[in-house]
């Protein structure tokens, strides 16, 4: 095998002072990366396959400019040392001309310094911490989806306005999600926090069940309570606090909307009322199921990926920050170098992608490599996801 | 790998008297494939790309975390589940004593070699009351908590939590970055480590403290009535396996500039022991061979197929288990064994 791989690794090393610059005037558009399609976010991987699956359809279609995409995306089971090597072999190896997409925030943590380094535009990143937006350190890397701390503002936001006396009452995951969301409620409550956010409630993962959290937050004589959980406690909580008559207004962070699995388990009596905050469509709620954009996905899906689950808010993701790219790419013209993509990359305005409610854009510039930074409340009406009020645009971070 | 027959203690391959009249050709067989692997070692990073000396530079880093891993399991006979731990325990060292203290990074490795060496011998001492699948699994505990101690809000002070800590690279020193970019210093840099550890590692076993390890390894009860304080020497054992092991964890961190609980889930174990039995157990150079391994095919596996990568992973580990069932030690072996007999 060594001297297999070295031989090789000679040929492939003089090959590359043939090649030193990345090949931008071949004819394929090359798009590397990763996903855990192995271990035990598995589940995110069907992000990868969606997005594999609408690059076919592209290129059935011609391609982009006329030139097809060759989508290289490696497993990286969601380990960090995995990700380093996996995005290595992507920018040494197979020179690819961008990285899209590539998912999870200990993941992206770790290649953060090393794109920017290479200079290699480092897109729309699966993942909503509020890190990726910072042009000034890591011009080569930007988000897509809202960030946590701009959800948990926008929900400061409409509490001081509409609440009376407001008093707060959070349940959120011990880590790096959890605090993000935090994090943003206290800043969006400005100068009143101390006065306003009187119980916190921090769970761990590896904890059966989160009803003695709520027990106590109820005892704190909160009229608000904000549930920042994943989905099977986000259920534990709802169904919990509707058991116990806590007649407080209930928030429920967006990481946890999803009517099948979480409110359905959760009962949707005891789930009537909910607030959250949205900015993609949910495939199974009713009130998109003539929308053009939703039939062109739900055809996507039938034609180029049967197996993807049509329930799921992954697919949609992925379908439509697949769509980000290839606008990207679009806008890039026929000048495909590094640079301009980049450039195209941050220079959306108010660019209307399939999927996301009404009235959200996305919207970068070269300070401000957040896409989607606005969303819209809605409560739930017993059956699905009922919007009101205008968009939110919280351009916090 | 001069005299590798002598280390070849893992299983009945061959019979004492071919073994020691084969042992004459057989070093000096040994002397060139050590200079020939050696000579290859020094010229790879010059005639290939970045990315495959990077690829290098891990193989030796988990080759030498199976090499310690192989002084406990292959020569002293206590299985772990639980390298992983001792592995994330060297890496954060690295990490807190570089990003925090500003300890420059050579430093950081004979700290974290004494700090996993008195974590192990803790750990060992209470080991000692279990035995094969018991200590199996007290160690598999210990690989399941590691991710999630590193995430608690008390420490997170220093280990980042969730988040992790990032760490610079470091160039080559004394004026070597003209000649080394930082790439083929991490290699050189681990290369040196590697060989000294594996020189140290085969004196261990070759020495009285190898010889008692060994003996309470065949037979526990025999060893005690010859003198030797097996407790001792067990909790010796699991300090030095965990000493190697975090060596490596420490320059694991280095090469990849990162740490987080991720990094050393559960999978890391697993994949340290796939390592160890590829390798053959009891057999020092197939660390090498079963860090090769870990590191490469599942590559391979993912580039047969993605939506199979890992059926086809565990068919090459089946393939192997089958056609070599002690390992690659045992493969080599038994075809030594029978060209010399041809001969």
């Amino acid at each position: 095998m060594i001297n297999r791989r070295t031989l090789m690794a000679a040929a492939a090393a003089g090959a590359a002072t043939l090649t030193a610059m990345p090949a931008m005037a071949a004819d394929a558009i090359k798009i590397g990366n990763t996903n855990p399609y192995s271990g035990p976010a598995s589940a995110y991987g069907q992000i990868g396959r969606t997005v594999e699956a609408y690059f076919e359809m592209i290129n059935a279609e011609g391609g982009v400019n006329g030139r097809q995409i060759e989508f290289i995306s490696y497993d990286d089971a969601y380990s960090p040392p995995k990700t380093v090597e996996q995005v290595r072999r992507l920018v040494e190896q197979d020179e690819v001309d961008v990285l899209f997409g590539t998912l999870g925030t200990p993941t992206n943590t770790a290649i953060h310094k090393y794109v920017n380094a290479k200079k290699v535009p480092h897109l729309f990143v699966a993942t909503g911490a509020s890190k990726w937006n910072d042009p000034e350190n890591f011009p080569w890397t930007s988000g897509w989806q809202p960030n946590y701390p701009t959800e948990g503002a926008i929900y400061a936001q409409w509490i001081l306005a509409n609440v009376e006396n407001p008093k707060i009452a959070v349940l959120y995951q011990n880590d790096d999600y959890g605090k993000d969301y935090l994090h943003g409620l206290k800043s969006g409550l400005g100068g009143r926090v101390d006065e306003v956010l009187i119980a916190e409630a921090p769970y761990e993962v590896a904890q059966p069940t989160v009803d003695s959290e709520v027990l106590n937050l109820q005892a704190s004589g909160a009229n608000v309570f904000f549930i920042v959980a994943t989905p099977k406690f986000a259920a534990q909580a709802i169904k919990k606090s509707a058991e116990i008559g806590w007649e407080a207004e209930r928030f429920l962070n967006n990481v946890s909307i999803s009517v099948g699995s979480v409110l359905q388990p959760a009962g949707l009596e005891a789930s009537k009322g909910l607030i959250s905050a949205g900015y993609l469509m949910e495939a199974d709620d009713p009130q998109w199921k003539d929308d053009p954009a939703l039939l062109a996905w739900r055809e996507f899906m039938n034609k180029w990926y049967p197996d993807g689950d049509q329930t799921s808010s992954f697919t949609v993701f992925g379908y439509s920050s697949a769509w980000t790219m290839v606008e990207t790419l679009k806008r890039a013209g026929d000048d495909l170098s590094r640079e301009n993509i980049m450039k195209a990359a941050s220079s959306l305005e108010d660019v209307a992608a399939p999927l996301l409610l009404p009235g959200i854009t996305l919207n970068t510039s070269p300070t401000d490599s957040a896409p989607i930074e606005a969303m819209q409340l809605m409560r739930f009406n017993g059956e699905s996801w009922e919007r009101f009020g205008e968009v939110v645009h919280a351009e916090s971070s | 790998m001069a005299t590798s027959e002598e280390n070849m203690t893992g299983g009945p391959a061959i019979p004492r008297a071919a073994a020691a009249s084969a042992k004459k050709s057989g070093s000096s067989l040994g002397t060139i494939v050590l200079a020939v692997l050696v000579i290859g070692a020094v010229i790879l990073p010059f005639a290939s790309k970045n990315f495959f000396i990077f690829q290098m530079t891990q193989v030796m880093v988990y080759a030498i975390a199976i090499l310690g891993l192989n002084l406990l399991t292959g020569i002293n006979g206590q299985f772990s589940l639980g390298h992983g731990a001792f592995y994330a325990v060297g890496a954060y060292t690295a990490a807190i004593l570089m990003e925090m203290q500003g300890v420059p990074y050579g430093w950081t490795i004979p700290i974290a070699g004494v700090l996993c060496f008195v974590a192990g011998f803790l750990f060992g001492l209470p080991a000692l009351r279990l035995e094969g699948v018991y200590l199996a699994l007290a160690t598999f505990a210990l690989a399941v908590a590691t991710p999630q101690l590193l995430k608690l809000s008390p420490f997170e002070h220093w280990t980042g939590g969730v988040q992790g800590i990032v760490i610079i690279k470091p160039d080559a020193p004394f004026g070597l970055d003209a000649v080394l970019n930082p790439d083929q210093w991490l290699y050189f840099f681990t290369l040196v480590i590697g060989l000294f550890l594996y020189w140290l590692a085969r004196n261990i076993v070759g020495s009285r403290t190898g010889r008692a390890l060994m003996a309470i390894r065949d037979n526990p009860i025999a060893a005690r009535s010859m003198g030797v304080n097996t407790a001792v020497y067990k909790a010796t054992a699991f300090g030095i396996s965990a000493m190697f092991t975090g060596v490596a964890g420490c320059l694991g961190a280095i090469v990849i500039q990162f740490v987080a609980p991720d990094s050393f889930t559960f999978a890391l174990s697993v994949a340290l022991l796939v390592g160890l039995v590829i390798g053959g157990v009891g057999w020092l150079p197939g660390a090498l061979l079963g860090a090769l391994f870990i590191v490469f095919i599942p590559n391979v596996a993912e580039d047969i197929s993605k939506g199979l990568a890992g059926a086809f992973y565990g068919f090459f580990l089946i393939a192997v288990i089958y056609l070599a069932p002690q390992g690659a030690g045992g493969l080599i072996r038994s075809g030594l064994a029978r060209v010399k007999r041809m001969l």
